[in-house]
């Protein structure tokens, strides 16, 4: 098993929830975040004196996803979190040691 | 016996309670502008002065501030301590006194008020609430008599012997609690992280309701000063309004310039010291010169407030530079604008008044500026000495909510706030309980 983690713009979040869907996911994760990668952050100006904010809102995304699904899974993200522009965030994989369903106790691929 | 009008004594105490809520105004004017640990600390700085002058006020403010001057235009006697010689048939002008307790009463809260803004995230409440004591008590109520008493040529030395013209407190009220403010600063001195860390506003909406409260209470401040509902106090109506556009205008036209964006709290703090500048000369006057008082004091001020960054003195929220600069800004213009239309005698410069008005307006604006700062300076040094003015630089890490008033603000996010919090204890909890029929035995 897989953990695909996505770092996305907030606004695309219902793209890839329904692009998550339509492929077959039906569990997800989502969080607030806020980070800056090339995109860096922006200036405010209050009264005249000048902020950088360097942290810049995002929403980080977890899908947990059997093994062959992972490379179609991080596709379907790439694809409907893209705006093209600097900010479009990043999607990684980490192996998975063991996932158990809280309600039931099942294991693995079933508790997905 | 002189007649009460009920026009007047409707409009003064409807007027009265328009100048309480500027209190609150203000409150969420400054709360929007801190940061969100130090958000309730900054409410409670404004809402501690609402209880405490009206006591003050009732037990001597009003009578030091109003009574019979007791010493060449200095102050006030004790002749109306305790409000005890006041009765329901007492009359002030054409209202009754106690209307006219009432309206002045609210000028006294708010302009304490106004000095927290300097000094947010760091001030130890309970020092604030001494202070407040002593301020309003030392430097309001003479300051008050100074500009407010009139007694045919025998009351305050400003307003009615000088002749210096300041309808609603340009002086009495901003100039006075700006140069408290830039006083008790340099007392206490600047906040932990200053110029380093972030300290943006934490609530921009705030500011502009708190604005807007402030814009609605004011017609009520300017206005409701004519204590009566005539010409004069439509008069100073329209120029409230008029002056407070043109000061916006101002402020985001330099922002534009200098920033190249007009901000919302740009917009907000230029309706203030348009307001600000205006209060003095509302009732001095026309709406053409309204607009010019306010042109002015929009510009100055929206450059002024870059001078604590110049100068190194921590004026958390630009009391210095929207109220003593606009305070200035509109008890100086007097000298320039006023006409006889509204004046009903004096005229300013541009009227063919000479210098006179001016000097006047120039000699009321240094007195108050300078005895205000000395006494601000060493009342805020007492109370520094005696209990601690300043919260240690822990405390401003963690927050004046938490460390002065054991609340936060806002729940922000699940982990740490009311879902998962337990409750401790309530006061229920604190009855004695037997020991054989304690929940524990």
């Amino acid at each position: 098993m897989k953990l695909v983690t996505a770092v996305i713009k907030p606004f695309k979040l219902d793209e890839v929830r329904s692009a998550l869907e339509t492929f077959g996911v039906h569990g997800m994760t989502v969080s607030e975040a806020s980070g800056y990668g090339r995109q860096k952050g922006h200036t405010e100006v209050y009264r005249g004196a000048e902020y950088t904010v360097d942290l810049v809102p995002k929403l980080r995304l977890e899908v947990l996803v059997d093994d062959p699904d992972t490379g179609d899974v991080v596709d379907v993200i790439t694809k409907s979190a893209q705006t093209g522009k600097i900010g479009d965030g990043k999607v990684w994989v980490t192996p998975v040691d063991a996932v158990v369903r809280v309600r039931t106790g099942e294991t693995g691929a079933e508790a997905l | 016996m002189p007649e009460i009008s009920a026009g007047d004594t409707a409009w003064v105490l409807a007027s009265s309670a328009l100048v309480l809520l500027m209190t609150p105004g203000l409150a969420f004017f400054y709360g929007g502008m801190v940061r969100s640990k130090n958000v309730l600390n900054m409410l409670m700085m404004s809402f501690i002065c609402l209880a405490i002058v009206p006591v003050l006020w009732v037990l001597y403010g009003y009578s030091l501030s109003f009574d019979t001057d007791a010493a060449s235009g200095l102050i006030g006697g004790l002749g109306r301590a305790g409000l005890e010689s006041i009765g329901l048939d007492s009359v002030s002008g054409t209202i009754p006194e106690f209307a006219f307790v009432a309206f002045q009463l609210m000028f006294a809260i708010i302009t304490v008020a106004l000095i927290s803004g300097a000094i947010a995230d760091r001030a130890r409440f309970g020092a604030w609430a001494l202070f407040v004591v002593l301020w309003v008590s030392i430097v309001y109520f003479p300051v008050a008599h100074w500009v407010f008493s009139f007694d045919d040529g025998d009351g305050g030395w400003i307003g009615d012997r000088l002749g210096a013209l300041d309808f609603a407190g340009g002086t009495a009220v901003h100039i006075n609690a700006g140069a408290a403010a830039l006083a008790l600063v340099l007392v206490i001195g600047k906040r932990t992280g200053w110029r380093k860390e972030q300290m943006r506003p934490h609530n921009l909406p705030f500011v502009v309701l708190g604005a807007g409260l402030l814009w609605f209470g004011w017609f009520g401040f300017n206005s409701g000063s004519a204590v009566a509902a005539n010409g004069l106090a439509a008069g100073a109506f329209i120029n409230t309004a008029v002056a407070t556009a043109a000061a916006v205008l101002a402020w985001l036209a330099v922002e534009v310039v200098r920033d190249k964006h007009a901000t919302t709290l740009g917009g907000a703090s230029g309706a203030v010291a348009g307001l600000v500048a205006i209060t003095p000369a509302c009732a001095a006057v026309s709406p053409l010169g309204a607009i010019a008082v306010g042109l002015f004091a929009g510009a100055a001020c929206a450059l002024a407030i870059g001078l604590k960054y110049r100068l190194g003195y921590d004026d958390s929220l630009d009391v210095v530079g929207v109220h003593l600069v606009g305070g200035i800004v509109g008890t100086l213009l007097i000298g320039f604008f006023a006409t006889a239309a509204f004046t009903g005698g004096s005229e300013g410069l541009f009227y063919g008044g000479g210098l006179e008005q001016l000097g006047k307006q120039a000699i009321a604006a240094g007195a108050v500026m300078g005895y205000s700062f000395v006494v601000t300076y060493i009342l805020g040094t007492i109370v520094h000495r005696l209990i601690g003015f300043r919260a240690t630089p822990d405390d401003e890490a963690t927050g004046l909510d938490q460390i002065e008033h054991a609340e936060t603000a806002y729940e922000l996010g699940t982990a740490t706030g009311a879902p998962s919090a337990r409750l401790r204890a309530t006061q229920a909890d604190t009855e004695p309980v037997p020991a054989e029929e304690g929940v524990n035995a």
